[in-house]
């Protein structure tokens, strides 16, 4: 097996899909988050700002999930076509759901007529809140594991697929986004709009510490699974201690009117999840919830050595490109929104 | 019907309606960076205005384009488990290239290009113009880079057999440079730059027909035709060279697209026929020994038919790989003579005076969008039963997981849904057209003007 600074490729890999999934979850998080809130935004210059505030990052936000994808399907090949075809139908909701945002987005603007605008902020806010939600049952579902044969293969019902606690993450996973976004949004607005969006930011805080509260606490009581590790070792201890910490700062940092810190109070939130559903997973990345010996791990699911290498070269040179374009487009549109004849 | 069929039709149907959009975006992205790049030479403000409205139909076109795009990248998965297991070593590293390195490229910098325009410098906003455009190009090279893997597999070996048989790369470099990448590629790349020129000389014509916008649909159209012209010329080498690859690698393909049963010597290239598969007939115009003289030089030099191919080997829908081969060569053909044709009138100086020309050039736009499409239908259908050349076939690829059900669903669905986009495609570029690149009243300031005296008068109050 071949190591760099003493981690096998494996890990790595699996460090690296983590990284660009928990970058996506941060970046078109808050977009995911904004578009659940925007029909609770009730008049038009209102929307139009949160939408514009979303404008040109959306986009490039959306690319981390490609990346993603790709990673999975290059590193983890088994992971990629078992996990896939067992969520086939949740899947294809999600994907056309991806396709309704961002219809939405790009079409709202171009007609005047009230109930086309209405419509497509309707349908702009529900896919939001949609994405939100899977992405969260997807979590679920994967933190709990799924049947899979020696093949590999999936063998459940397909209903399944919205058991209790995943649709739980799933909830939570929405609550979370909807605070990250509020947050953004706030970074971005002026007067009314500004202490509206700060209300928001209050009830949506509240709303995710109660759903991370009955998470957390049927993970620890039925999920033995996925609380081993934390267990084992106490210095695990520490992330459910930042995690708590982040959320007590944003009201903080939000009082004393320092958003940015308060977005990457909420951005340590959503890594700080997801660390620990990585930890308490690794080195099973799909698991095999009726017959664990079948689970996909980084070491039966994944690429060649080669290949993993070659990937790790292409993600280093990579990644450091992807994130500085993409601080060079947030700079560029840095500060409050201002809407011209480039707005949607 | 089973899955087989049903994931067949529905990665056709979603695969193609994604093609619409990026061969535009490939284009247009080119045609604008010659339209900035005669904004910042010139300082013209009709430039300008060319752009911004050329760009707004860009965003349009790129935002569908991204949409759909990302529908594919996940399908491989819910779909064709089997073929992403056996694959995922080699294709899905291309896949995953182009993420990193194209996609977020083109992505990253189009909220500059759309929304930077009173933010950013001109040449800043000209250098996001043009990494947009490598970005797509980029991204072209590594999708085509994956597919044409498929079809002539290098630098791979095979690890395991049966049900846990999978590739695994050997070289990286032979992988990425199998023998038909490169004149895929270029194939590809030189379809897209006819699409987005013919969208923009489409646009112009009609506009010169209504009298409107004169000298910017002028410009915009020789603009256009300069890429469109040099496009046209290097596609017939090009595909040429394309063709020669299929006729190397890919025999069965080539007897299919040029609809031979039998063995010849010489053998004869169609220009137009039809396949009668039951009969084992060829009826059409044909010049004979021409498919020898093109393959190999000679008019006697002999080509494999269908027949010397065990049946389960080859193609089946010879008929139809026969008929879109050739509406694109046909495609192909005419366009070249459309464009040197106008060139010469445009270098006398007649051609915006010849309505019945700009009337042809209106309805054009269709005609790479067709030869794109079915050029890509010969290449898949072409390569059947496979799905990796001589590998892996289409029918071991599937999904075991998935049911028949599931899969009408998604399709009803992906039905709807495309063509509730389609219609809002059509109905906002028309939209756009409709409203031109400005109105009359800001003929004389560009908003980046406006604003500056905007700025000057709030100072004096």
């Amino acid at each position: 097996m071949e190591t760099f600074a003493g981690i096998d490729y494996n890990t790595w890999w699996f460090l690296v899909i983590g990284a660009v999934f928990t970058g996506y979850a941060i970046l078109d998080g808050f977009d995911l988050g904004a578009g659940a809130l925007h029909l609770f935004l009730r008049k038009e210059n209102s929307r139009r700002i949160a939408l514009n505030a979303i404008g040109p990052v959306w986009d490039g936000n959306e690319v981390w999930l490609v990346i993603g994808g790709g990673a999975l399907f290059a590193g983890f090949p088994e992971v990629y076509a078992s996990l896939l075809s067992a969520f086939y139908t949740p899947l294809m909701i999600f994907l056309v759901a991806l396709i309704f945002r961002a219809v939405s987005i790009e079409f709202r603007s171009k007609e005047p007529m009230k109930w086309w605008r209405t419509m497509w902020d309707v349908s702009y806010s529900l896919s939001s809140a949609l994405l939100a939600f899977l992405l969260g049952v997807i979590l679920g579902n994967v933190a709990l594991g799924i049947p899979l044969d020696e093949n590999h293969i999936y063998r459940g019902e397909h209903s399944s697929f919205f058991n209790l606690y995943s649709v739980m993450v799933g909830i939570t996973s929405l609550a979370l986004l909807m605070m990250h976004g509020a947050i953004y949004l706030v970074m971005k607005t002026e007067d009314k709009l500004y202490d509206k969006l700060v209300f928001l930011v209050q009830r949506t805080t509240i709303f995710f510490v109660i759903a991370l509260v009955i998470t957390s606490f049927y993970t620890l009581l039925y999920i033995p699974h996925l609380t081993n590790q934390i267990r084992d070792t106490p210095a695990m201890f520490v992330l459910p201690v930042i995690m708590i910490l982040a959320v007590a700062n944003i009201t903080r940092q939000i009082s004393k009117r320092r958003y940015l810190f308060a977005f990457m109070s909420s951005a340590v939130v959503i890594s700080v999840a997801l660390i620990i559903v990585c930890l308490e997973l690794y080195p099973t990345i799909l698991y095999s919830s009726d017959s664990p010996e079948n689970s996909l791990t980084v070491y039966n699911s994944a690429s060649s050595q080669k290949t993993l290498g070659i990937m790790l070269t292409v993600a280093a040179i990579g990644v450091p490109l992807v994130g500085a374009y993409t601080t060079f487009v947030f700079w560029t549109f840095k500060g409050k929104v201002k809407l011209d004849e480039t707005s949607y | 019907m089973d899955v087989e069929i049903l994931s067949r039709i529905q990665f056709a149907f979603t695969i193609a309606f994604h093609y619409i959009y990026p061969p535009l975006s490939i284009g247009l992205g080119l045609v604008m960076v010659f339209m900035e790049a005669q904004y910042l030479r010139t300082g013209n403000v009709i430039y300008e205005k060319m752009t911004r409205f050329w760009l707004r139909i860009f965003a349009l076109i790129f935002g569908i384009g991204v949409a759909t795009g990302i529908v594919m990248e996940f399908e491989f998965g819910t779909n064709w488990a089997v073929y992403s297991r056996y694959v995922g070593d080699v294709f899905g590293s291309a896949l995953a290239a182009e993420g990193i390195f194209a996609f977020a490229l083109e992505s990253g910098f189009l909220g500059i290009l759309i929304f930077g325009w009173n933010r950013v410098g001109p040449k800043v906003h000209f250098f996001s113009t043009i990494m947009v455009t490598l970005g797509s190009m980029f991204s072209a090279i590594w999708i085509v880079v994956a597919n044409s893997w498929q079809q002539t597999p290098t630098g791979y070996h095979i690890v395991g057999e049966g049900l846990k048989a999978r590739a695994e790369i050997t070289d990286f470099w032979a992988m990425v440079f199998n023998p038909s990448s490169i004149e895929r590629i270029s194939h590809v790349w030189l379809g897209s730059f006819l699409a987005g020129a013919f969208l923009v000389m489409s646009v112009s014509a009609w506009y010169l027909l209504k009298g409107k916008y004169v000298e910017l649909s002028r410009s915009s159209f020789s603009i256009a035709l300069g890429v469109g012209v040099v496009s046209a010329l290097l596609q017939l080498v090009a595909g040429h060279r394309s063709a020669d690859v299929v006729a190397h690698y890919q025999p069965a393909k080539l007897a299919a697209m040029e609809g031979h049963f039998d063995s010849m010597k010489p053998a004869d290239l169609y220009l137009f026929g039809w396949v009668d598969k039951k009969s084992q007939k060829t009826t059409g115009i044909a010049i004979p020994g021409g498919l020898s003289l093109f393959v190999h030089g000679s008019t006697e030099a002999p080509i494999r038919g269908l027949n010397s191919f065990p049946e389960k080997n080859r193609p089946g829908a010879v008929n139809f790989v026969f008929q879109t081969y050739h509406i694109m060569i046909a495609i192909g053909m005419f366009l070249i003579a459309l464009t040197l044709y106008s060139v010469y009138l445009w270098w006398r100086g007649t051609l915006f005076e010849k309505r019945w020309l700009l009337w042809v050039y209106v309805w054009a736009v269709l005609l790479p969008q067709i030869a794109n499409q079915v050029g890509w239908y010969t290449a898949e259908v072409g390569r059947q039963p496979w799905v990796v050349y001589n590998l892996l076939r289409t029918s071991d690829a599937l999904s075991e997981a998935v049911k028949a059900e599931q899969v009408i669903f998604s399709l009803i669905m992906f039905t709807f849904v495309y063509i509730l986009l389609f219609a809002l495609f059509v109905y906002l570029l028309n939209k756009k057209i409709t409203h031109g690149p400005y109105n009359d009243h800001d003929d004389e300031h560009s908003p980046r003007h406006l604003e500056m005296a905007e700025s000057l008068t709030s100072k004096t109050h």
